[in-house]
């Protein structure tokens, strides 16, 4: 597979310098190593700036409703267990809408690649708060400083019990391909906060901002220890962010338990319905 | 039979109450299959009045040697758990009839009227003789019953060995010994008082007897036969009970039963797994259905096969979770912004939620649309006997879904039908599933060719489902007649039994509420001089659909939203007072 085999028609319409370029071109860069294409692989969005990624990307996929991602990718990923499923989501389409739905999927570690593109605002719809903006920040919708204190993506997810929890920033392409090929090869709930600048409506989390105040983690990082995950996690500042997988633990998918697709898909089985009149015959 | 009002199926009637924990629904429930397995039809309606002092259960259990269709007002003989049955529900019993109680409680009789039969049998202290470890006090009343009435207790043993399997041979026997005990008290002492109403038909040698279930249990059981492959559904009164037929059972029949966090990631699973090729549904009630509204259109935006089951109760918010009503059909019909073919299918009986179950997963696949299947509690949770169901003439019909590689694939291709080739992820074809406004292949657009291109492919299924498959309002009683009740979903019952009462009066059951049988509806409404609507809600809201698709307007209303079922009594008493009305 070649990048071009990736490419749609139409170009991408994000704004110059948004990160979600970034992200787009280190997906497609993954999906050529890794091989990812319309037999193995399925991409879902919610809805947002970063929902029009599916639009240029040449593999099959949803565009679900805002903050509904990640249901439709458990569903998919229950009927055919054999895909490759991704969730893209924005930080107000999967904290906000879609928050619950964040929750319990990290809680029964279904084997899902969460991409959770996180400008810190609600750009599409032109620059309001979204509960990862941090507090004081003024937007369209607090024009005297957010009164809000932002969420913790990373913190959410692993106290809820993801099995594999990082953090990239776009503007660091070749990494964050490599981050999305080791969280898909992850059994188990994955989440990749990816830091990204809204060019036009973030005037504080820029390219220079993430360039200057992330860092990556040490090669003697544990990321086993839940603790100090979770203390990373909580970690924000000047200087003060971390890059990389904060934490990460072998544990069985909630696809792996399931006895009915054991060795088959769903989709790949014919229903089992010869025997249907031992089950009416309890109703005599 | 004991209940007899003129022309109406004669039954005879058996009402259980007690306290919640007493074992009323699993009595009443051991009763109607006994009676099933001595050849007799039953229908039970079970009530929990939660308001009434912590949880009031009482189930009323009909049976004929005909098809019972609809519960009665009045009842043969009481059961009574605790006084409160006693003071609520003696005025039912009709002269002639009985109430069973514990003779050694307290219970006060003195309100009864005279002709009413008292059977005092110390339940507690026979139930304590058959078990020193746990109380089946219920059980000894239900022996009691079936001596009562003559019935075959070897039946009713026979039962408690298959129910009590997994419980161990310990309960079995100490059930069995619970009913002995039961049955011998009153041989012994009410001998005089037996009335075989219960005696097992003699010419009943069918080798399967009737079945006895639900609607939630054969909504259920018609979806795993469909070849349903993935459920999720989020537990809600009155349909909770799909959910644990479908839990119980997934390893064995192969598909997903997945307990979601709520309505709205139920509907999405349940999209997300169509999309990727397999039978999928969900269903809630009217209070998660509003969650479900968003996901509704968006099956219908992107194409997606999914059968909705709503169950409706007593609304609006919480309403009255235990009581049923018909009050989102409007809701159901109009449900999300914009328009997108709906096709809303409302079953009046138990066998008809099975068949219509069915049909709508086959319909969702042709039409790539959801389908609602629109329930109300007394369907959802009240028993009818049927025979045996036979699905041996069900094809299952996938419809033009894809699992193979084609070439210049497109998905939502402009086709005469509306209907495309629906490919899954995996399968090598590229195509988008897009909630926003999409060009053939599924790329977002906004414009105005598009756009008009994709609303009149997706209308153009509702047209072709009208013309192919809708069916036509089914007719009870004379094919033409001077007046003509209207109703639809569980008042079905009720009707069928009312009508017999009369010559000259035929009853239209509507089972599609979209499309819409209007041509053949208002053909047949135009042969009427005088039209009942039947509804439980407050508008009538199929009269005003009906009024809206054809015009006709409705001569009169029986409306009841008080949550209670519609009774044959009603119905037979507020036709007799229409003037020209001939009773038989």
């Amino acid at each position: 597979m070649k990048l071009e085999d990736l490419h749609t028609p139409y170009s991408p319409n994000w704004c110059p310098g948004c990160g979600n370029l970034n992200i787009w071109g280190a997906l497609k860069e993954a999906a050529v190593k890794e091989g990812w294409d319309n037999t193995n692989t399925v991409l879902v969005a919610g809805i947002g700036c970063h929902g029009h990624l599916l639009n240029f990307t040449k593999i099959t996929s949803f565009e679900g409703l805002h903050g509904r991602a990640i249901p439709v990718a458990t569903g998919i990923k229950l009927a055919n267990n054999k895909l490759n499923v991704f969730v893209h989501t924005g930080d107000g389409d999967c904290l906000g809408e879609g928050g619950n739905h964040f929750l319990h999927a990290c809680r029964r570690n279904h084997d899902l690649t969460i991409l959770l593109h996180d400008n810190a605002l609600y750009a599409l719809t032109t620059g309001q708060a979204s509960p990862a903006t941090r507090r004081g920040v003024k937007t369209k919708s607090t024009p005297s400083g957010n009164p809000d204190e932002p969420l913790y993506p990373l913190a959410i997810a692993i106290a809820a019990g993801a099995t594999f929890v990082a953090r990239a920033y776009s503007g660091y392409m070749p990494e964050l391909a490599d981050l999305m090929i080791e969280a898909n090869k992850h059994v188990g709930l994955s989440v990749i906060d990816i830091l990204q600048p809204c060019v036009t409506f973030n005037k504080i989390c820029t390219h220079e901002f993430f360039q200057e105040n992330t860092y990556y983690l040490r090669e003697d990082y544990d990321p086993t220890n839940r603790r100090k995950a979770f203390m990373k996690a909580l970690e924000y500042g000047k200087k003060k962010i971390p890059l990389g997988v904060l934490y990460k633990v072998e544990k069985p998918s909630y696809e792996s338990e399931i006895p009915q697709i054991s060795e088959t898909p769903l989709v790949e089985q014919t229903p089992n319905i010869e025997n249907i009149d031992e089950l009416f015959k309890k109703y005599t | 039979m004991a209940i007899k009002i003129k022309g109406i199926t004669d039954v005879a009637s058996v009402k259980i109450g007690g306290p919640a924990g007493a074992g009323v629904k699993s009595t009443g429930l051991m009763f109607a299959k006994t009676a099933a397995r001595s050849g007799y039809q039953i229908y039970d309606n079970v009530e929990f009045p939660s308001l009434i002092r912590g949880g009031h259960n009482v189930m009323q259990i009909n049976f004929s040697t005909e098809a019972v269709t609809s519960p009665r007002k009045n009842s043969d003989l009481l059961v009574a758990f605790d006084q409160e049955t006693i003071d609520l529900h003696s005025t039912e019993l009709l002269p002639g009839s009985g109430l069973i109680f514990d003779s050694d409680e307290k219970l006060n009789t003195s309100e009864l009227k005279k002709d009413i039969s008292l059977y005092g049998i110390p339940l507690y202290k026979l139930a304590k003789e058959a078990s020193e470890k746990e109380l089946f006090t219920n059980t000894v009343a239900l022996g009691a019953v079936i001596g009562l009435f003559g019935g075959n207790l070897e039946t009713l043993k026979q039962l408690i060995a298959e129910e009590f399997e997994d419980k161990g041979n310990e309960v079995i026997e100490e059930n069995k010994k619970a009913a002995q005990l039961g049955y011998d008290y009153v041989l012994k002492n009410f001998k005089e008082s037996i009335k075989e109403y219960l005696k097992p038909i003699d010419n009943f040698t069918s080798p399967i007897p009737y079945m006895v279930l639900t609607g939630n249990e054969s909504v259920a059981l018609g979806a795993i036969a469909a070849g349903m492959q993935f459920a999720s559904i989020y537990p809600m009164s009155p349909i909770s009970n799909i959910l644990h037929v479908l839990a119980t059972n997934q390893e064995k029949y192969g598909y997903i039963y997945k307990q979601p966090e709520d309505e709205i990631s139920a509907i999405n699973m349940a999209i997300g797994a169509s999309f990727a090729g397999v039978r999928s549904m969900t269903a809630t009630s009217g209070g998660g259905f509003c969650l479900m509204t968003e996901g509704y259109g968006l099956a219908g935006m992107t194409e997606t096969p999914l059968v909705i089951v709503e169950g409706m109760r007593g609304a609006p918010a919480t309403g009255l979770p235990t009581w049923s009503e018909q009050g989102d059909l409007q809701f159901v019909l109009h449900a999300h912004q914009g328009e997108f073919p709906r096709i809303v299918l409302a079953p009046g009986d138990i066998k008809e939620a099975f068949d219509i179950t069915m049909q709508a997963f086959n319909l969702a696949d042709k039409y790539q649309t959801p389908v609602v299947v629109l329930l109300d509690k007394n369907i959802c949770e009240n028993d009818q006997s049927f025979l045996f169901f036979d699905i041996s003439n069900y094809k299952i019909d996938r419809g033009k879904l894809l699992k193979e590689k084609v070439d210049d694939y497109i998905r939502y291709k402009d086709e005469p039908d509306g209907v495309s080739q629906r490919a899954i992820p995996g399968s090598g074809n590229f195509f988008l599933a897009n909630s926003d406004e999409h060009t053939q292949v599924g790329y977002s657009t906004e414009e105005i060719k598009d756009r008009k291109e994709m609303m009149q492919k997706r209308m153009q299924k509702l047209t072709m489902c009208e013309a192919s498959d809708m069916q036509k309002p089914q007719i009870f009683g004379p094919e033409k007649a001077d007046f003509t009740i209207v109703s639809w979903g569980s008042n079905k019952g009720s009707i069928i039994e009312a009508l017999k009462s009369f010559r000259n009066v035929n009853f239209v059951h509507i089972t599609w509420m979209n499309p819409f049988p209007a041509d053949s509806l208002k053909k047949i409404l135009s042969e009427s001089k005088y039209i009942l609507d039947v509804e439980n809600n407050y508008t009538g809201q199929l009269a005003n659909l009906i009024r809206e698709k054809t015009g006709v307007e409705m001569t009169d209303k029986l409306l009841r939203y008080d949550g209670r079922i519609i009774y044959p009594e009603e119905i037979v008493e507020r036709i007799s007072y229409i003037e020209g009305v001939e009773t038989i």
